[in-house]
């Protein structure tokens, strides 16, 4: 399964530079990265090349952080693509947490991530229905 | 008007002489009815009868809020049987603040109550408004019997409801206004959103108290609402309001020193502090039945003057309150320790003893109270929505304990500014 990595920021200028300076300074390349936004603070979400390097480099720190295991699914990057997966999560009334897209291969591949409450049962499902969940290996592979 | 012109403006000598015959009485009183003050005495080894005169209070040992809260409910009562009334209030932590009045205690409230409003320029036959909190809050009843004392007519409003508040001061117009002095000022907003003009508002005179306020608030009140703002000093521990009272002249509080004698002292050495120099203020009540106290150290602190005022009143006067010697915040009329909020986090997995209050007066001239907290390391949670939920419990459990509106703010663990020796646990940006 694919780890992402969580941090706790406050929401003021420099706090996210503060964790991407880190990652550079460790050479940990970024693949994905959102950031949840509240009045006063700020949860960033990201997928990095080295998960647990990054882990313990932003928590000795002393920053509040987590790796979180989620899907992350192989999808088509053509009109439709998202949908299909939706379809099986609306029948199946699994509720998305939060979630998250981003491009591979332009025109070809994307991997959409997804948060949901029992994670093993809905890649069971996934699996069932012929999509790809991809490991930390395969994100930084494709 | 002199409620009491008697005892008000009695010469400093027969005063003097009522003070020791009232400090004497007393300590007979607690001796035989406290265990509290009776085991107090006998461990320090204190005679009463070496007590000739109020000179000797200085023997005497003090009271504090700690004595209030280790006796918690009834240790330090002289007469616990025949309340009349009792109040709560927050206390630092653990234990609130127990207070009680016999019927003869109510008695003496309402006369210190009249003399307040005498003092303020209140007059028999004038309408007032009260609009401090009723209930435990000692600040609603003891207006009002002091208003029914004096033979005003009460309009008991309470806090809140502004925009009725509003329209009850133009139908009814009362001529005094009694509530917080952040309260005066919340109030001018909406009534200029109503589309009043609170220049032109009936209210002649405000008694204003509960929280420190300063010179440059009571400018600011007196030009928005053209009424003499006038200062009302008091503590339940005492009596409530009614300890001391500004004068139309505005020249410092009259405190009704024939009851409630009052002292200055260091607050490191306990010693008296010279006429005009700052101090703890020091409370003696001579003449309350259910709950005397001696010496009660306030924490307050404030200077003092024996010059008689204008006004012919000859007890002494004391300063508006100058600071506090512990870190105690009052917020909008409520009274926050640091360490209450402390308790509340401490029990609460996933936080940090690491916070900071920080007050302030918003636009609208209320008081705000933000709790900055810093997040755990460790229990982090990786939801939003659970931060959220997180947040709420705080603010639910402190909310709960003060009987205060607050916001929590969650930060970064090592956010908060680290301190070598005491930490800076309040951050007032009023300017009061």
């Amino acid at each position: 399964m694919a780890k992402e990595l969580n941090v706790f920021i406050d929401n003021k200028p420099g706090r996210l530079k503060a964790i991407t300076g880190l990652l550079k300074e460790k050479k940990i390349n970024l693949r994905a990265l959102t950031i949840q936004v509240r009045e006063d603070f700020g949860l960033i979400k990201t997928i990095v090349d080295k998960p647990n390097e990054a882990y313990m480099t932003i928590s000795d720190k002393g920053f509040a952080c987590a790796l979180k295991e989620i899907l992350a699914i192989l999808i088509d990057d053509s009109p439709g693509g998202l949908d299909d997966i939706l379809d099986i999560f609306a029948e199946n009334n699994i509720n998305i947490n939060d979630s998250y897209a981003f491009i591979i291969d332009s025109g070809n591949k994307a991997v959409y991530c997804v948060e949901v409450v029992d994670i093993e049962k809905v890649k069971a499902l996934l699996e069932k229905n012929g999509f790809k969940l991809l490991d930390d290996q395969d994100l930084y592979g494709l | 008007m002199i409620w009491n012109e008697k005892i008000e403006t009695m010469n400093l000598e027969d005063l003097k002489e009522v003070q020791s015959k009232r400090l004497k009485s007393m300590l007979d009183y607690i001796y035989n009815n406290s265990t509290f003050y009776k085991n107090k005495f006998d461990k320090e080894g204190i005679n009463i009868e070496d007590i000739k005169s109020i000179d000797d209070i200085t023997k005497l040992p003090f009271t504090t809020k700690e004595d209030m809260r280790d006796n918690y409910p009834f240790g330090i009562f002289s007469n616990k049987s025949k309340l009349a009334e009792i109040h709560v209030s927050s206390g630092t932590t653990g234990n609130p603040t127990l207070v009680g009045y016999t019927k003869d205690d109510i008695g003496l409230w309402s006369d210190v109550m009249a003399r307040t409003l005498g003092c303020a320029g209140a007059k028999p036959g004038d309408v007032i408004q009260i609009a401090y909190g009723y209930g435990l809050f000692t600040g609603g009843l003891g207006f009002h019997y002091g208003a029914l004392e004096m033979g005003l007519t009460i309009i008991p409003c309470s806090a809140g409801m502004t925009k009725r508040q509003l329209k009850i001061m133009e139908d009814f117009k009362p001529r005094i206004l009694a509530c917080t002095p952040s309260y005066a000022m919340y109030m001018s907003e909406d009534a200029k959103d109503m589309g009043m003009d609170p220049r032109k508002s009936s209210w002649e005179i405000g008694i204003f108290g509960a929280e420190p306020w300063s010179e440059s608030m009571r400018t600011q009140i007196e030009n928005t609402w053209n009424i003499l703002a006038t200062d009302v000093y008091g503590l339940s521990e005492i009596i409530g309001p009614g300890v001391a009272q500004e004068c139309t002249n505005k020249e410092g509080l009259h405190v009704f020193s024939d009851v409630f004698y009052p002292e200055i002292i260091n607050p490191t050495t306990g010693q008296p502090v010279k006429e005009g120099e700052d101090g703890e203020l020091v409370f003696t009540t001579f003449t309350k039945k259910a709950i005397p106290v001696l010496r009660y150290r306030t924490r307050d602190i404030v200077s003092m003057t024996n010059k008689q005022c204008k006004c012919g009143r000859t007890s002494p006067r004391i300063s508006k309150i100058k600071g506090r010697t512990d870190d105690m915040i009052v917020v909008r009329g409520i009274n926050v320790f640091p360490s209450q909020i402390e308790h509340v986090l401490v029990n609460i997995e996933g936080t940090t003893p690491h916070y900071q209050l920080v007050v302030d007066r918003s636009s609208k001239n209320l008081d705000t109270l933000e709790i900055h907290v810093e997040v755990e390391q460790k229990i982090f949670s990786d939801e939003i929505k659970k931060l959220t939920q997180f947040e709420n419990k705080i603010q639910d459990e402190i909310e709960s304990m003060l009987g205060v509106s607050v916001k929590v703010k969650l930060l970064e663990p090592r956010s908060i500014e680290r301190s070598i020796g005491k930490a800076v646990r309040v951050i007032d940006k009023r300017n009061i």
